[in-house]
């Protein structure tokens, strides 16, 4: 059986008993919420922290605030479950719960927490790996060697942001409150994911994210689409998160194209934007967005199926998320 | 409820609707507290990663993953497992068309089904064929290809509904 | 038709929808699984194994893990130096590597330890210095590379066994052929994945008696390893194999694992556990061989075949296992299904640094069978035939022998056919639908059991021994392994059909080899046929018993006397009768204790030639599957929607378990049509890409598609009340019926399963490119065939036997 190592476990009560025994721990320590990305990385010895504080039964990481026309407060403990089903959420923010209810299993969405999802470590398939498979090729650059295998010659590691709701949460404009003994500071959800697979997060790691803002709903549409193999249990190999922003005319305000799972963290296709806005929603100007999207994907072979077919399919799933947006 | 690297530590809990108390090594699972410090071994384990959904218990009536929970996150809780399904009565009408339809084959992924069931058909008593498929999708079997488990989920939310329900007779033998 | 039919009574259990003996058991977490049993003072065991691919062990330093605290015990290769394996031409595995490591998972060392943890971080603490060989990680790479040599035996470099046989003169056939087509396939390797990782407990007892619980599909076996290996009688042996939680052919081979904590147990004289990770699971394989295949077949206009050439290699992993009869199993079934009047095979298996393959429900002839299926439906179409046609009028005929001496039974094809072109509404869809959507065609067949023992001997290949005792129990006891199928139901429902009795009345005690008479194991579709003629025989033989007995009580002549409901009547005054326990209460003061037993031994087969043990079969199953897809042509994603099948049971024991073998075999089918496969990385120490649930990619609910069942009756009479397989048959029409659904919706062959999008997407590609719309291999490596083994074929007046070879040198 895989097994846990041994730690030192800590359940906080509060916010501020949470970074306070962070920062007591020094760079030993983790902190914990769901568990389902923490715990198999440590039974696969691809992470080994002395303590690991759980922010789980915080009372304030566990609330909801809000609506769309105010914005929305999501606690970072939140379940992906209640996310699911949280009426205020699916009524202002259906993208949120759509792309939530496509996230591993019913089960898991069980335990699995929205802070976690967002700050999912990267995944490869030279990473998430047994210590003992690992040790076959000589380890990664990621944990415990040299080399990134994904692409030798690279200085950087290459892992993959696979949370589902991380493109979503940059294409809403969302923002994250992250918090430590120095202090609290509210960052844009674009601005805390950094495209290198070990460092992936711009954020310290006694910071810890303790809410989700999303912004006033406003006139904006959004839409997730997810590749993977399976309805279930699989993460993204591709996701697409589109929002736009009509004007009465019917021509493009506002447009935000992300993409996720192609990269080390979620990939905002700028001309993609650019080919929009200004413009209609009309087939040319989606295709031309889509094109833009299929030249800066860019994944490689470290998850399921191959890359080329990968990056291949960024054309019609970025055809079809914006023509799902048309026509609603 | 701090615990300590290599001492045991206790915790107090509802299992299967009797109040339990257990001692165990501050890092182990929910899944190996209920397999090897209480014996209950019908809860089973088929990768210990979160991968295939054969470990899922009820904790507060929410199906979870026993092999990604500390037995620590019992810890006043309420715990159910395959084990506290069936009462003197007799067996929860899951069990009872699980059995019937031959929805457990081999049987190991069938606690988890049964429970992951028992909290659908608490949700919703009457579940759809896609309802049904969506909530199971997080437990795997290699055996039945699931139909005979969706047969069972519907003749026991049937029964449980109190309707006179019996298996359809193209599951039992097929199409003419 | 004779039949083994228990007289020909009415039916009360037979044929009824029964629960499972041991169903409730398996859903209240009753029932006790390998890895639930615990002994007092057990030790944990952990198995280092090699991170290298193929190398030379240069040292194994354990002098760091000996000093951890908690530690008990370590071994390593040359603590077990006897060579064993599941056949008896391929003793090549040792329970730890001693000298050479041949992949990577490959165990070298193991650790007893006081728990897990500890075994674990002791295992991590052993050294080992290899010394690196050159890795052979593919077909072509086995088929170049002939030093070094991954085994010192086999034919020679990396070639583990090449066959050749030719029934009749296939060119004289070829000739007659109005259009001759030749084909290339590859069907990739995918494993069993049992959800239960495989768990052994041994236990050593102070009358040095050793003890082994495990999970195994095959107790026999490994019973018969361990005394080998151990050099201990088998009588101070005893093997219960645990309620396997899915085997599909994983859990068939002696493993490491069951050696080692048999060793370990007899070291420390404690009880020894060991549960494999996940990881391990994969490492154990003996999956679905990947193979590669070329097919040339001529025709007649009508789709009559005059002859078939068909070629197999395959890659074999790092052990022989199975794979010396796998690679004739890759041949022998494509004679029973379609009539094949010439026939000739070729084939052979390679050496690979991979988790060594092996049987995998289906055992050789799913990768076959996908290839005939795909190959006549091109064939169909060239000659402007139906799909259906060109099978539904050539089929094999019942009770017939077939070019390559397989003797048919029953043959419900016909029957399977055409009920399925009626529910599934082939005629109306085939062909007609838009595009993007489409239907598919496929039939198969497969073997009731082998008609040949793994070791050559002459018993019978299943025991079982029956005991009624006065208070009217009945307790039936045999060697076979449930495995999720339902056997111990089995043995229950007949022995109750017999005896009139419910089969809830029944004790089932079996897989003990101290308690249970042998039963060669739950492998080759063989159980339902050969323990239930064996439980027959010994039911029937109880009955005559107390028929005798309750005859003189009753003053009813012999022939008068009946079964039923749990009474012993006279069939002319029902109300004339005893209760079943008094029947057995007059028995046993006639005869006294009263027990029987019943066995059975297939019958001969008509080959006499070299090769002639695979194949052969005391009945065959047959299955035909229609699968409606629909393809994305823009992503190449294929989505089947339903699969009808029908299914030649002969006759169902019980309808819901034969039920659920067709679903969940056209499950495994689905899987490996659309995804499943064992992955390498030939480039980085061969390891497997990914070994675990979440890569390893097995459907889900929603990837599960729709199932019409329908079970064809045709009665076989070597089978129990006419009974044959479905454990395995069902799956073998899915693939090939999903490919060419996918060419009926799209106007592609994909040649190759799984049947990826990517591969889908590149043909569709290639044919909007005004290239052939195909993804598939291009051809097969050059491989030097051996002149075949000719064998005239029982049209030409053949009598199994080959002819001698011209050029024979004279014996002395």
């Amino acid at each position: 059986m895989m097994r846990l190592p041994r730690f030192d476990y800590r359940v906080a009560r509060k916010v501020r008993d949470a970074v306070k025994i962070m920062a007591d721990n020094g760079p030993d320590a983790m902190f914990v919420a769901g568990g389902t990305d923490l715990y198999p990385n440590m039974k696969r010895r691809q992470v080994t922290p002395k303590t690991v504080i759980s922010v789980a039964r915080i009372k304030e990481l566990n609330e909801v605030r809000g609506d769309g026309a105010t914005g929305m407060i999501i606690g970072a403990s939140v379940s992906l479950s209640q996310i699911c089903e949280h009426p205020v959420i699916n009524r202002d923010y259906p993208v949120v719960a759509a792309a939530a209810r496509t996230i591993s299993t019913p089960i898991l969405r069980n335990m699995g927490t929205i802070g976690g999802n967002l700050l999912l470590d990267t995944r490869c398939n030279y990473y998430d790996q047994n210590y003992e498979w690992r040790r076959a090729i000589n380890f990664c650059m990621k944990k415990d060697g040299e080399i990134c295998w994904v692409a030798p010659s690279s200085p950087k590691c290459w892992a993959v942001q696979s949370s589902d709701l991380a493109p979503v949460m940059v294409a809403l404009g969302a923002r994250f409150k992250l918090v430590s003994t120095l202090g609290d500071r509210v960052v844009d959800a674009e601005g805390i994911y950094n495209n290198d697979g070990i460092d992936y997060l711009k954020k310290r790691a006694d910071e810890l994210l303790t809410e989700i803002h999303l912004p006033p709903a406003g006139s904006a549409r959004a839409i997730y689409k997810k590749l993977r193999r399976r309805g279930s249990f699989d993460f993204p190999v591709l996701g697409v998160a589109a929002s736009l922003d009509l004007a009465d005319d019917g021509s493009i305000k506002n447009a935000r194209l992300i993409l996720g799972g192609v990269a080390p963290s979620p990939v905002r296709v700028n001309d993609a934007e650019q080919s929009l806005i200004g413009n209609s929603l009309d087939d040319d100007h989606i295709r031309e967005a889509a094109e833009a999207c299929y030249l800066r994907a860019r994944p490689l072979d470290n998850t399921d199926f191959v890359m080329g077919w990968r990056k291949q399919m960024a054309r019609p799933f970025v055809i079809r998320a914006l023509e799902e947006l048309r026509a609603e | 409820m701090a615990g300590r690297k290599n001492q045991k530590v206790q915790i107090q809990f509802i299992l299967n609707g009797e109040q339990a108390e257990v001692a165990f090594a501050p890092h182990k699972t929910l899944l190996e507290v209920l397999r090897e410090d209480l014996q209950l071994t019908g809860t089973k384990h088929g990768c210990e990663l979160g991968e295939c959904g054969v470990c899922t218990v009820l904790i507060d009536g929410q199906p979870i993953l026993s092999c990604l929970a500390l037995g620590l996150d019992a810890e006043g809780r309420e715990v159910t497992t395959v084990e506290g399904m069936a009462t003197a009565e007799g067996l929860h009408p899951l069990q009872e068309t699980f059995a019937d339809l031959g929805a457990a084959q081999c049987g190991y992924c069938t606690p988890g089904f049964l429970l992951t069931a028992k909290e659908l058909l608490e949700k919703n008593p009457a579940p759809n064929r896609d309802e049904i498929k969506e909530a199971l999708s997080g437990n795997l079997c290699r055996c039945t290809g699931y139909i005979k488990i969706y047969e069972a989920v519907e003749l026991a939310a049937a029964r449980m509904r109190g309707e006179q329900a019996e298996p359809a007779r193209e599951s039992i033998y097929g199409i003419e | 038709m004779a039949l083994n039919n228990g007289n020909g009574k009415p039916r009360r259990v037979v044929g009824k929808p029964f629960r499972k003996v041991d169903a409730r058991a398996k859903c209240t977490g009753e029932t006790r699984f390998a890895d639930d049993i615990t002994l007092p003072r057990q030790l944990y065991a952990k198995l280092l194994r090699a991170p290298v691919p193929h190398a030379l062990i240069k040292s194994i330093d354990v002098s760091k893990a000996q000093k951890l605290k908690g530690v008990v015990a370590i071994i390593t290769g040359k603590d077990m130096p006897i060579p064993y394996g599941i056949l008896p031409v391929s003793q090549d595995e040792h329970a730890l590597c001693i000298d050479r490591v041949r992949f990577v998972g490959d165990p070298v060392a193991a650790v007893a330890a006081i728990d897990e943890d500890t075994a674990f971080e002791a295992m991590n603490l052993i050294e080992v210095d290899y010394e690196p060989l050159e890795q052979i990680a593919s077909i072509e790479e086995a088929l170049r590379v002939s030093e070094p040599r991954i085994h010192e035996y086999g034919i020679e470099g990396n070639i583990h066994k090449k066959v050749s046989l030719e029934f009749g003169d296939v060119e004289e056939g070829f000739a007659e052929a109005d259009l001759v087509r030749e084909d290339v396939f590859f069907y990739e390797g995918n494993t069993h994945l049992p959800l239960e990782q495989h768990a052994a407990l041994a236990h050593f007892d102070a009358d040095e008696k050793l003890t082994l619980w495990s999970a195994t599909q095959t107790p026999h076996y490994v019973h018969r390893a361990l005394a080998k290996v151990l050099g201990i009688a088998a009588s101070h042996i005893r093997v219960i194999a645990t309620p396997n939680g899915g085997g599909f052919g994983g859990k068939s081979d002696p493993f490491n694992h069951e050696v080692v904590v048999s060793k370990l147990a007899m070291l420390t004289r404690r009880p020894v556990k060991v549960t494999l990770t996940r990881e391990e699971v994969f490492y154990c394989h003996r999956g679905r061989h990947p193979v590669l295949m070329w097919i040339k077949t001529g025709v007649k206009r009508d789709g009559a075949i005059t002859a078939m050439h068909f070629r197999s290699i395959l890659d074999g992993g790092a052990y022989g296992s199975y794979g010396v009869a796998s690679t004739f199993y890759t041949g022998a079934l494509q004679t029973v299904t379609y009539n094949v009047p010439r026939y000739k095979f070729e084939g052979l298996r390679l050496f690979t640094n991979k988790p060594p393959c092996g049987p995998k429900r289906g055992h050789g002839t799913p990768q076959p069978r996908f290839a005939l299926e795909a190959h006549l439906d091109k064939i169909a179409e060239q000659l402007g035939l139906d799909p259906v046609d060109i099978r539904r009028n050539h089929l094999a005929p019942a009770y017939s022998v077939t070019a390559n001496y397989l003797r048919i039974g029953s043959m419900g094809l016909g029957q399977c056919i055409d009920k399925l072109v009626e529910a599934s509404g082939w005629k109306e869809k085939f062909g007609k639908l838009p595009y993007g959507r489409g239907v598919g065609f496929a039939c198969s067949s497969y073997i009731c059991g082998a008609g040949l023992p793994i070791y050559w001997n002459s018993m019978p290949h299943s025991g079982v021994q029956l005991r009624l005792d006065r208070q009217g129990g009945v307790c039936v006891q045999c060697g076979s392994i449930d495995i999720g199928q339902g056997s111990d139901s089995i043995l229950a429902y007949i022995v109750a059909e017999v005896l009139g009795i419910d089969p809830f009345d029944i004790r089932v005690i079996t897989a003990d080899t101290d308690l249970t008479p042998v039963d060669l194991g739950s492998y080759s579709s063989r159980v339902t046929l050969m323990t239930g003629n064996a439980a027959l025989q010994a039911a029937e033989r109880a009955r005559e018993l107390l028929t005798i007995a309750a005859s003189e009580k009753l003053g009813a002549p012999i022939e008068n006397i009946s079964f039923a409901e749990r009474r012993v009547f006279d069939v002319e005054n029902p109300e004339t009768g005893v209760s079943f326990a008094e029947a057995v209460v007059l028995a046993e003061s006639k005869f006294g204790t009263i027990g029987t037993v019943g066995s059975y031994t297939p019958p001969r087969s008509p080959g006499r030639f070299k090769g002639a043990g695979v194949g052969p079969s005391p009945a065959y199953s047959y299955s035909a599957a229609v699968a409606e897809v629909d393809v994305d042509a823009e992503t190449g994603i294929v989505i089947v929607d339903r699969i009808w099948i029908a299914h030649d049971i002969g006759q169902s024991i019980n309808p819901t378990l034969v039920m659920g073998q067709v679903e969940g075999g056209v499950y495994m089918g689905l899987g490996e049509a659309l995804m499943e496969e064992m992955a390498y990385r030939g480039n980085r120490n061969v390891v497997h890409k990914f070994p675990s649930m979440l890569e390893y990619k097995s459907p889900t609910t929603l990837e599960m598609c729709d199932v019409k069942t329908i079970l064809v009756e045709d009665p076989d009479p070597n089978g129990p009340f006419g009974a044959k397989e479905v454990g395995q048959g069902p799956l073998l029409p899915v693939p090939p019926a999903v490919v060419n659904a996918i060419y009926d919706a799209v106007g592609i062959r994909i040649d190759e399963v799984p049947a990826t999008p990517e591969k889908v997407l590149a043909a569709l590609k290639s044919k909007a490119q005004g290239k052939e719309g195909r993804y598939g291999p291009l051809g097969v490596p050059a491989v030097d065939w051996p002149e075949p083994s000719r064998v005239p074929t029982p049209a030409e007046g053949g009598d199994g036997k080959e002819i001698p070879p011209l050029a024979a040198h004279v014996k002395d």
